[in-house]
């Protein structure tokens, strides 16, 4: 059977540079890099290589870094940690609507510390209004977390005008550029960010390597308590292999960005036009332009997502949903939700992100067997023909 | 993959997919909001339940609970059918995630409710005779066309010979064709 990848914002598959970089410290240089001697050293060396590769990709210095186990640590760093050193100035905190969980439960452990938390709303593309950011700024407000590009609805937030404006009221900001980092260019000078999350198995690098920036001078809490690693902000020995295969990972990124995005954005692009023209009820979710290069979101309507997926699976095509019944939480995606997607629409949310490795072939495939398995799973589903019977009415 | 063989296999391919037009008792439960929607439709004979059918809304467990509970339900007495239960559900489909027991629960409650729709209908049905035998014996009735007296079960009235038939909503005799009861303002629904 075909196997055909589309979830790329679950994970991309190793490359193969980067795992012939991490291969030497899986194997026999085990070092750890706080040791003093020759093979700790080697470590060392190895460790903050892949914070320089990582510093370039996204224009840092190197000592801006600091490495984390996942995007959601990442993200649960900079806004506690961020939060908890500047709470003398104040407790109040902006958020949107369509962050991460991994932010919007940072906020709600803080909202049990006594911080204050707004989500700014957003607009039926999912784009946040900078204004709406300033008009939920209270004397208060001493951090804001808006997203660089979001992951269900592939959307690009206008962060470098949000930052503008935190700058200009002397408010950190934190933007979570997971699903942004390594796939489009992300230059933290130009936007002007305080803190910045990445994870490297967005763009080709290993699981459970990941970091944070964190502009000079900048207070933050240590995130785990202990040695002094990540300039004791971070202890616990460093994921070496998974720091050198997130530094090689950038590296490649950062130079063959373009060529990839040139690559996928032309299927991209016909999948969003033809997928609608297939299929009828079929809605794009997200920005139509201002959105991520690989990713096409949709909801289906009158069927529920997880029965997509398990049926797209069984014909080798792997996708996502922000459905309810594929979350473990059972409840609708709150991105569709805060768009002003209703619920029943909502369950019919379907993601397709694609990968360097996506071809023209496989996008014809999708739409082959695409068409079918939406009518199969209709001539089940009672809304459709309730939508029918009112139809014919 | 996060389901037993058994669930994948009534994924697939879901026994009794559809609706019964005439059926005699349709239940629904759950709705978009939460994520599962089902519709259950059975056809009765002699306390036995002939022919199920149902539509369902949700995820891969909805759609194999489904199909599960109208393939466990199908040839059962209505005693029978009230038995199957959530449990029963998810142990022959050989277990359900979880976080996905829920699902089982729609199936059994779905299937349930169109039993007591049926009951429902059974017994306006007999309350209706009831009152349809009593008000042919007390009250006399007339033609609706040229308003002669009749004894009330005639066929046609004895006086200007329109054909007649008893209104199911009312029990009055109404001239047969007639889409509307002149009595009680009902839709003429055929029994």
């Amino acid at each position: 059977m075909r196997r055909v990848y589309l979830d790329r914002i679950a994970a991309t598959p190793l490359h193969p540079q980067v795992l012939e970089a991490m291969l030497p410290y899986l194997k026999d240089n085990f070092g750890n890099p706080q040791s003093l001697h020759s093979v700790g050293q080697e470590a060392l060396k190895a460790v903050e290589e892949a914070r320089g590769q990582v510093a370039q990709l996204i224009n840092c210095e190197p000592q801006e870094v600091l490495f984390t186990s996942s995007g959601s640590e990442s993200n649960n760093f900079a806004l506690r940690g961020l939060a908890l050193a500047h709470q003398k100035r104040g407790t109040h905190i902006v958020l949107s609507a369509v962050e991460h969980q991994s932010v919007l439960h940072s906020a709600k452990s803080l909202e049990k510390l006594g911080f204050k938390v707004s989500s700014v709303p957003v607009d039926k593309w999912g784009l946040v209004n900078p204004e709406d950011v300033q008009r939920a700024f209270s004397d208060e407000t001493i951090l804001v977390s808006v997203m660089l590009a979001n992951n269900e609805v592939g959307t690009i937030e206008p962060v470098g005008e949000v930052a503008d404006i935190c700058r200009s009221r002397d408010v950190l900001f934190h933007t979570d550029a997971v699903a942004a980092a390594g796939n489009v260019p992300v230059d933290v000078k130009e936007l002007g960010v305080d803190a910045l999350s990445l994870a490297g198995n967005q763009f080709y690098g290993p699981q459970g390597s990941a970091a944070l920036f964190v502009k000079k001078g900048t207070r933050i809490l240590p995130f785990i308590d202990g040695g002094i690693q990540e300039r004791g902000r971070r202890a616990g020995t460093e994921n070496v292999s998974g720091i050198v295969g997130l530094g090689k990972a950038s590296e490649i990124a950062r130079k063959e960005m373009e060529k990839r995005n040139e690559q996928v954005k032309p299927l991209r692009d016909r999948l969003m036009r033809l997928l609608p023209q297939e299929v009828e009820h079929v809605f794009l979710t997200g920005h139509p332009e201002k959105r991520l290069p690989n990713h096409a979101s949709f909801c289906i309507e009158f069927i529920e997502g997880e029965a997509m997926l398990l049926n797209l699976d069984m014909q080798g095509i792997s996708a996502s949903s922000g459905s309810a019944c594929t979350s473990r939480a059972l409840k609708a995606s709150h991105v569709l939700l805060a768009m002003g997607i209703d619920h029943a629409l909502a369950q019919g949310s379907l993601v397709f992100s694609l990968i360097e490795e996506t071809t023209s072939k496989d996008i014809d495939y999708l739409l082959e067997v695409f068409p079918p398995i939406i009518e199969k799973l209709r001539k089940m589903s009672p809304l459709y023909t309730q939508y029918l019977e009112e139809k014919g009415k | 993959m996060i389901y037993s063989e058994k669930v994948m296999e009534h994924f697939q391919n879901p026994r009794n997919v559809g609706v019964i037009q005439d059926a005699d008792g349709v239940g629904q439960v759950g709705n978009p909001v939460c994520g599962d929607m089902m519709s259950f439709y059975i056809k009765v004979k002699d306390n036995r339940i002939e022919n199920v059918k149902f539509q369902t809304f949700g995820c891969g467990a909805a759609i194999a609970v489904s199909s599960m509970v109208s393939e466990m339900a199908m040839g059962k007495t209505i005693e029978e059918a009230l038995k199957i239960t959530n449990k029963s559900v998810a142990k022959e489909l050989g277990g359900l995630p979880q976080n996905k027991l829920h699902c089982s629960n729609l199936g059994a409650d779905a299937l349930h409710k169109a039993i007591e729709n049926y009951k429902e209908r059974q017994k306006a049905e007999a309350e209706k005779k009831e009152a349809r035998e009593k008000s042919v014996d007390k009250e006399k009735c007339y033609c609706p066309y040229c308003e002669g007296p009749l004894e009330g079960l005639e066929d046609y009235c004895t006086k200007c010979g329109i054909e007649l038939e008893e209104c199911p909503g009312c029990g009055e005799p109404v001239k047969k064709g007639d889409e509307k009861c002149p009595h009680c303002g009902a839709t003429k629904v055929r029994v």
